[in-house]
């Protein structure tokens, strides 16, 4: 039996459906991750799980048990948001203890459990602290010691990551997986960046207007995107169609049409490449050289030079040959 | 669809007890007097009150109560807007308790300023050469010094708030001082002026004590008029044809408020440094020194004047106060003191309870548009005692909870609950913005981590909200002692409160009666300062301010 299981589920703000007939199934121990741009109704889903939305339609169980009557704070589930909403009044140790005491724990208990939290995050050295005075990392971390406290059947996730800069995200977020999976917590994020969505979760739903169009794990929904649209919500650079879809696949070495989704990288400069095009315009990356390339039969497309001390300049011919893994045939 | 019902449900529980207060302590009493107006002999007929408000006195009452009420908001305004200045911007030695002196006004008694203006300016008074003793003058004076306070707090909070970049850009750009005014601080600063004036305006109209005690028979506004016209002529359609005009252009004139409100920022407020004073702050300065005068001195002359008896210094008003040597007074002012304060202390409970009810259930998030309908309701409709003159709420108690089931005439809780009645929007007005102010999502945070709805209240709302409670008590109490037009017709008269028991000295022959009243006053007014020092100290933004 799934650990949660959402069926049908549809929540109305008055007249328009913010969810919208959405089934997902999360197993004992995983970590899905809703991946949307924002509006599409994925925080929405997220709370109407809480309980703090009610639904229209459809429902939400736990472990079975339909949750229908059961309110935000029975449900065993704990909750984080993108900006933590720790309790500015309480100190570090009494946010992250708070679950536990509200549970009427044994002081000691709490004590032990706190100190043993904040060792896994990292911040034994901050107990005594007050919230507002922490950075915006370190209060995440608070926020996360405070969620996983009671060890909750069931972890929400509200874009945990967003409100950081990108560096702490990326580090942040290999440390939250490794945090998740290493207490074997069941958990569900919502969150607009594929990266956030790649770094953490073992499956994801893509989620659009209201409903899911695509779910998998990660590799297999950034192999093969839905559509259009959803290769450019991953991060593809652009589709292409028809006889240049064709000729793109034929220099991968691979059969077939319709539409293809590339990244960036998706077209190398190498000398035996199969493909000829003219430097359009180049720009210096710090590991790589990111071109413009005009490709007859194609058109402008992006390209990139590996090779160090690559010599490019505008008018120059180029070879090209296409990087399999870095581009996707859409089904639609 | 259950859930959204049970949602709402819980939301009218809260307000439940609230609304039922407001319905028969409120409602009931204000229709009852109003039908007595329109739905006379028991059928709907507007005849008398029209007729009524085309008197020749009621057309001369109506104007004067809006020329006065005007004049009187201009002043204020114009004293008001350049003290905010000098007091929330300048680095001035002094400036807060300047701030705390100014603020005094607003929650003294009326009865005490109608006292302290007609010692003032009376006969023998320190200012008699003026000549405004029984004038329209005297009038607006005291409407000005009461209100100067709404100004000052209202648009200095706003102008403390605002933030001085667009400003220095302006100046940058080469504006003038007088330039960036207009161009950057003006459009920021509007809609407080608007609010505090709109506000000043219906304080002034609606003005009660100061208006008794100062302009008698003479000058009555709306309000004397209505007092008159019940208590003494027994003219009760003419009188509920006044409450109804009142009322509507009161609703009219919050709903303006509620506008020029909307614009205003809320939530985080960035407290601007004071800055050093310049040349050109000097009119403004002046102008604070002139208000700080105008507040001070009818103080300062009422104080020096309860230690005269005749023409010596003596100690003789105060002792006075545990005397009863006037069958005409049965009381002395010690034991209407001890039920003031008794009284009051009621009408606290009561109306913090309730304005933390109201508060809790107009500051939910909504789900949807019923919900967010219902909460926009309730919050207008428990501002509506604001709009509803305090006479007109007493004399309604009078006329409609005095027969079974609701015969509370003999009650004791009855001048509470009138009073609470009065302090409630207040209260309301307190906390509502400071819970508004809280993220949704710590209580959202809280229920995820197991905390009941109790729970989550407690957790994160009454950490947040405890020290403005507690100033919203404050400045209910001192209200409560304070309050003047619903007590009058409800005291009993062997248990008068206070202000009530002093207009009855002031009203009574006898030289020593008025020196009195005099020093009673200003045992009232150390009460009520006393409690709103406390408040002034716990540094709460919203109190006073509108």
């Amino acid at each position: 039996m799934a650990m949660l299981e959402i069926d049908d589920l549809t929540v109305r703000y008055d007249d328009t459906s913010a969810v919208d007939g959405v089934s997902l199934r999360v197993e004992r121990g995983e970590i899905l991750a809703v991946l949307g741009p924002s509006g599409c109704g994925k925080s929405t889903l997220l709370r109407a799980v809480a309980g703090l939305e009610p639904p229209a339609a459809g429902c939400v169980r736990a472990d079975g048990e339909d949750l229908a009557r059961v309110p935000t704070h029975r449900r065993g589930f704990a909750l984080m948001f993108q900006d933590g909403q720790l309790f500015n009044q309480k100190t570090v140790a009494g946010n992250v203890g708070y679950p536990l005491r509200i549970r009427r724990r044994p002081r000691a208990e709490v004590r032990d459990r706190v100190a043993e939290l904040l060792e896994l995050v990292g911040l034994s050295a901050y107990a005594e602290r007050r919230p507002d005075s922490l950075s915006g990392g370190e209060r995440q971390r608070v926020a996360l010691a405070r969620a996983l406290a009671v060890e909750p059947r069931l972890l929400l996730l509200d874009e945990p990551l967003s409100a950081l800069d990108a560096a702490l995200r990326d580090r942040l977020a290999g440390e939250l997986r490794e945090i998740l999976t290493a207490a074997g917590t069941t958990a569900l994020l919502v969150t607009h960046d594929h990266e956030e969505a790649f770094a953490v979760a073992d499956r994801m739903a893509l989620m659009r207007a209201g409903r899911v169009v695509q779910s998998g794990t990660p590799a297999d929904v950034w192999a093969a995107p839905v559509d259009a649209e959803a290769a450019d919500f991953l991060g593809y650079d652009r589709v292409v169609r028809g006889d240049a879809a064709a000729l793109l696949l034929r220099a991968a070495g691979r059969s077939g049409g319709g539409a293809v989704a590339l990244r960036r990288s998706a077209l190398e400069v190498d000398e035996h490449g199969p493909l000829a095009g003219r430097i359009v315009a180049f720009r210096s990356a710090p590991e790589l050289l990111r071109l413009t390339v005009a490709v007859p039969g194609i058109g402008e497309i992006a390209a990139v030079a590996r090779q160090a001390g690559v010599w490019a300049e505008v008018g120059a011919e180029v070879s090209l040959r296409v990087v399999p893994d870095r581009l996707a045939v859409l089904s639609h | 669809m259950t859930g959204s019902l049970r949602r709402l449900a819980g939301l009218l529980g809260l307000a439940g007890l609230p609304v039922v207060v407001l319905g028969v302590f409120f409602v009931l009493p204000v229709s009852a007097m109003i039908s007595l107006g329109i739905w006379p002999h028991g059928r709907f007929d507007l005849e008398p009150a029209w007729a009524a408000l085309q008197r020749e006195r009621t057309l001369r009452v109506l104007w004067f109560t809006v020329w006065a009420a005007g004049a009187a908001t201009v002043l204020a305004v114009a004293v008001g807007v350049p003290t905010a200045h000098a007091l929330h911007r300048l680095r001035l030695p002094g400036a807060r308790v300047i701030r705390a002196v100014l603020m005094a006004p607003f929650v003294l008694p009326t009865v005490v300023v109608g006292v302290a203006f007609d010692q003032l300016l009376g006969a023998d008074g320190p200012l008699a050469f003026l000549g405004w003793e029984g004038t329209p003058w005297a009038i607006i004076a005291a409407m000005v010094f009461f209100n100067l306070a709404v100004v000052v707090r209202t648009v200095g909070t706003a102008w403390e708030s605002l933030d001085p970049r667009p400003a220095q850009a302006a100046a940058a750009l080469g504006a003038t001082p007088w330039q960036v005014f207009r161009i950057a601080t003006w459009p920021a600063l509007r809609g407080s002026v608007v609010s505090a004036a709109t506000v000043v305006f219906l304080f002034c109209a609606t003005a009660f004590g100061v208006v008794l005690v100062l302009g008698g028979m003479r000058h009555a506004t709306v309000e004397t008029e209505i007092y008159l016209l019940t208590t003494v002529l027994f003219d009760l359609p003419a009188a509920a044809a006044l409450c109804l005009l009142q009322f509507l252009v009161v609703v009219l004139l919050l709903a303006v408020a509620q506008r020029a409100r909307r614009g205003q920022v809320t939530g985080q407020r960035v407290l601007a440094r004071p800055r050093s004073v310049r040349s050109g702050d000097l009119p403004a300065i002046a102008v604070a020194l002139a208000g700080l005068a105008l507040v001070l001195v009818p103080v300062g002359s009422l104080a020096l004047r309860s230690f005269r008896v005749g023409d010596d210094w003596s100690l003789g008003n105060y002792r006075h106060l545990n005397a009863a040597d006037d069958p005409a007074i049965p009381v002395t002012v010690l034991e209407a003191l001890a039920n003031s304060l008794r009284v009051a202390a009621d009408a606290t409970w009561m109306a913090v309870a309730l304005g933390l009810l109201v508060a809790l259930a107009v500051t939910r998030r909504s789900h949807n548009r019923v919900e967010r309908r219902v909460r926009g309701l309730l919050d207008g409709l428990f501002m509506l005692p604001l709009g509803v003159s305090a006479v007109t709420l007493g004399f309604g108690f009078f006329i409609a909870l005095d027969e079974p089931p609701l015969d509370l005439r003999d009650s004791p809780l009855l001048v509470p609950i009138a009073q609470a009645l009065v302090a409630l929007p207040l209260v309301v007005r307190i906390l509502v913005p400071v819970l508004a102010g809280i993220d949704d999502r710590q209580r959202q945070a809280a229920a995820g981590l197991g905390a009941s709805p109790l729970r989550r209240v407690l957790t994160v709302d009454l950490a947040v909200v405890w020290q403005p409670l507690l100033a919203a008590t404050g400045f209910a109490y001192a209200v409560s002692l304070g309050e003047f037009g619903a007590t009058s017709f409800l005291a009993r008269s062997e248990h008068p409160t206070l202000p009530v028991l002093i207009f009855r000295l002031l009203g009574t022959p006898g030289a020593h009666h008025y020196g009195t009243a005099v020093a009673a006053s200003v045992v009232l007014a150390a009460a009520t300062a006393l409690v709103m020092l406390a408040v002034e100290r716990l540094r709460v933004p919203g109190v006073g301010g509108f």
